[in-house]
């Protein structure tokens, strides 16, 4: 087989009001595995879009083999050999693993050849997994397989159409140490029939265990490849971040001595064990980690959304060993979910009734809320919070994400909360709504209220926090203040475990 | 700017389709009353308001089970079962020579206890266990019923004074006591439905019941609260039936859930949860009542009236869904 080569010429697409992919060249070649790597919104994914059919670039052009190609869809740039497998599994989970890798491909037999033919279906998917060494028994439903087998029967059923190019989207964000390695495996078997494996990541201490090369991509721009021996953790830092300036909070944020939460040896398996740690009157304490290493988790369970193995829990005085979410409310303990539009929002409902929910019983008397009493709190948040809405009896799904995430912090300040935890509130929001909602947090702090920050992205916790946690596989591994830390000494830190 | 212009523009655009069942339902009234004689009368809109009563006290407490994205199917079996056990429990204790009212009073004491702690259970089951209420309350629906022919041995029961068939029959100020109670249920419901920190929770849950319970809303009670409403609207209705009746009878109220669900669905509450109103809930009982009594006085064979049904949670439904594809675009 001829050795693949895909090449990037100048692709460039521009979104209304942002370019997501500038001018970005590269060429690609078969029998080697590429890590993609680039922060949030640096432009991986549109790359990889306009790559696979899904979107098509404004300008550029892209050459499989040296021929121009034209991709009007997904279906165009599969059928000239560009599989896509994302982290979204598309797999029929009650169907077995040889009818999701042959789905629609079934080997048929009989008269006109109407009827399957199974044996020999299944034969065939186990030739697949044999040629890549997967070791799954081709007749268990996909159900009973881990997340980790399911993403090497993805790239199983994927490989089975011979493609030139295979992209897999963040494929080890959901597993665990051990599956990831055999999942790697399964990628160097694939990357030996002569194909090119682009490897989209953020997670930098994998890349040693996968990649020949590392393509790193920075605001839509083409920032190198270097091979994979001369990648160490600081030169991939300076080249995802560039020159970053990080900023600072404002120092008029005093940390009162008065500890306000104190958590003692909390353990919920297998997401997180024995985390303890203190929180102080007026603080915003940052928790920094990578997807799965159990922050969301361990505030969840704080709050009382999720069980909680063993520990204790000290808010107010009050030594709690199951919490309730109800109960943490009346305690003055506020939650902004990860996962705003489907945990912090009510899409259907209006923007006045999304600012309310949290806090019916204290805007009520006797059980009796009026649309009058809604109306004051309503139109104090969305003055203080800076909401752009039109009218606050339209539906809240009709907002940015911006705008949506200050209702669901608006919906939790109605509560009057002492402690609120932030998880993840700048996800797919824009520049300027995520230093609003910064603003906010050290609003809410100068004025005494503590704050829990949970971050995927670490410059934030730097320029947000008084203070960071580092947590890796389920523990506080150390902590850390911004001022002490650089940025690539906190990624350092966090990729340590 | 351009926001603002088309939301304007969408107000304008959904008047008239927001109105569109009021607006179809005068219609028919005008028509009604020009073409079938006897249709405009004071007395036919008593009568109407009367034969809406027993469904409609239902349909307000179902318009909360299915704004919470519930269901109870068990609603007619459940009249036919209290009103056998208020006849059962009435003759029994008649039987050992108790005074009349009392007895009664107790009676219904019993259905009510009973009922309340049925639609608990159901809540329950589907907060703690997640059984869709559809699959426990279909369940109740055979049980109830069964329930109700095993208490009567299946034949129907008549202990009850002359004095109770008020319930049924009687009228206050000319007007019939169980149409009173179905426009006072209303009241109370379009209250607890729009001013209430119930009534909005009961949305939230249907509209996102992950989203209300992070919220510190507390989703089981909400559930058990609402599917025990219900149950205690069943009994209201049962005693109205029994005493229309005079007796406690296992064969009424069959297949009644299907004509309360009918008027929640054309009413505008949406199967989906987290959509509906009290008073799109009344109209809706109101078409559907107008219809049949209509169709009487026009002498149109009744069982037209399942056709006419038909055709009318369709196109209530088509109109609901087409609205909200308009909306999205």
């Amino acid at each position: 087989m001829d050795s693949v080569k895909l090449e990037v010429r100048n692709l460039t697409k521009a979104y209304p009001g942002t370019v997501a992919l500038s001018d970005f060249s590269a060429v690609l070649q078969g029998g080697k595995v590429y890590a993609l790597l680039g922060k949030n919104g640096s432009g991986k994914s549109t790359l990889v879009k306009c790559i696979s059919g899904a979107v098509l670039p404004s300008s550029g052009e892209i050459l499989l083999n040296d021929r121009k190609t034209q991709f009007k869809s997904p279906m165009d740039a599969f059928a000239a050999g560009i599989a896509i497998v994302y982290q979204e599994l598309s797999l029929v989970l009650d169907f077995t693993v040889a009818e999701n890798i042959l789905i629609g491909r079934y080997l048929k037999k009989g008269p006109g050849m109407a009827i399957i033919d199974w044996k020999g279906t299944n034969e065939k998917a186990a030739e697949i997994l044999a040629t890549l060494r997967i070791d799954i028994p081709v007749t268990e439903k996909v159900a009973k397989l881990s997340v980790g087998q399911r993403q090497m029967i993805e790239i199983a059923k994927a490989m089975s159409y011979n493609p030139a190019v295979l992209i897999l989207d963040e494929p080890t964000s959901a597993l665990a140490q051990h599956e990831v390695e055999s999942l790697f495996r399964v990628i160097h078997r694939s990357r030996e029939q002569g194909i090119i494996v682009i490897f989209i990541t953020h997670k930098l201490n994998e890349i040693r265990g996968v990649a020949d090369y590392v393509t790193v991509i920075r605001d839509g721009r083409f920032v190198g490849t270097i091979p994979i021996a001369e990648a160490n953790p600081k030169t991939l830092v300076e080249m995802m971040f560039g020159d970053t300036q990080i900023l600072t909070r404002p120092d008029n944020l005093p940390v009162a001595d008065e500890v306000v939460l104190e958590v003692k040896g909390l353990t919920r398996e297998p997401r997180f064990r024995d985390v303890s740690f203190s929180l102080r009157k007026g603080e915003i304490l940052g928790i920094a980690g990578m997807l799965g290493s159990g922050r969301s988790e361990l505030l969840r369970s704080i709050f009382g959304a999720d069980p909680v193995d063993a520990g204790e829990i000290k808010l107010k005085g009050v030594s709690i060993r199951h919490p309730h979410i109800p109960f943490m409310k009346k305690l003055g303990m506020a939650m902004t979910p990860e996962n705003r539009k489907e945990e912090g929002l009510i899409q259907m409902l209006s923007i006045k009734d999304n600012l309310c929910y949290a806090s019916l019983d204290s805007l009520a008397s006797w059980g009796v809320l009026t649309h009058k009493a809604q109306e004051p709190v309503v139109r104090r948040w969305i003055k203080e919070l800076h909401i752009k809405i039109a009218s606050p009896n339209h539906p809240v799904s009709s907002l940015s994400g911006g705008n949506q995430q200050k209702i669901v912090v608006g919906n939790w300040l109605n509560t009057e909360p002492s402690i609120i935890f932030f998880d993840e509130p700048s996800r797919g929001i824009d520049v300027q709504a995520k230093q609003q909602i910064f603003q906010i947090m050290w609003e809410l702090s100068r004025k005494g209220l503590s704050v829990i920050f949970v971050s995927t992205e670490l410059e934030e916790l730097l320029e947000v926090c008084h203070r960071i946690l580092i947590m890796e596989n389920g523990r506080i591994l150390r902590e850390t203040i911004p001022e002490k830390t650089s940025l690539d000494e906190l990624y350092a830190l966090c990729m340590e475990a | 700017m351009s926001a603002e212009m088309s939301s304007t523009h969408q107000k304008t655009g959904m008047n008239f389709s927001v109105f569109a069942l009021e607006i179809i339902l005068l219609i028919i009234i005008g028509f009604l009353s020009f073409f079938a004689r006897g249709f405009a009368t004071w007395d036919n809109f008593l009568n109407i308001l009367r034969n809406a009563s027993t469904t409609g006290i239902i349909a307000f407490g179902m318009t909360f089970v299915i704004i919470a994205g519930e269901i109870d199917l068990s609603v007619g079996s459940a009249i036919a079962f209290h009103g056998c056990l208020l006849a059962v429990v009435t003759e029994k204790l008649i039987g050992r020579g108790y005074p009349m009212l009392p007895v009664i009073l107790l009676a219904i004491a019993v259905c009510f206890t009973i009922a309340i702690l049925t639609g608990m259970f159901t809540g329950w089951v589907r907060h703690r266990f997640s059984v869709p209420t559809f699959i426990t309350t279909l369940a109740w629906m055979a049980a109830l019923r069964g329930g109700g022919y095993l208490l009567t041995n299946s034949f129907p029961t008549t202990p009850f004074p002359e004095w109770f068939n008020f319930f049924g029959s009687g009228y206050v100020f000319g007007i019939p006591f169980q149409a009173i109670i179905f426009l006072l249920l209303f009241g109370i419901t379009w209250f607890i439905s729009r001013f209430t920190t119930f009534g909005r929770a009961v949305y939230a849950i249907g509209g996102n019941a992950e989203s209300a319970r992070l919220s510190g809303i507390n989703v089981l009670q909400k559930r058990m609260t609402i599917m025990a409403l219900t149950s205690a609207f069943s009994v209201i209705s049962a005693i109205v039936v029994a005493s229309q009746i005079q007796a406690g009878n296992p064969t009424v109220g069959t297949s009644w859930e299907f004509t309360v669900i009918s008027a929640c669905v054309i009413g505008g509450v949406s199967l989906m949860g987290g959509k509906g109103r009290i008073w799109g809930t009344f109209v809706g009982v109101m078409f559907l009542e107008i219809i049949l009594n209509g169709m009487t006085l026009l002498n149109i064979d009744e069982y037209w009236q399942y056709v006419a049904r038909a055709v009318l949670i369709l196109g209530a439904v088509m109109i609901y869904q087409g609205q909200e594809t308009r909306q999205k675009d």
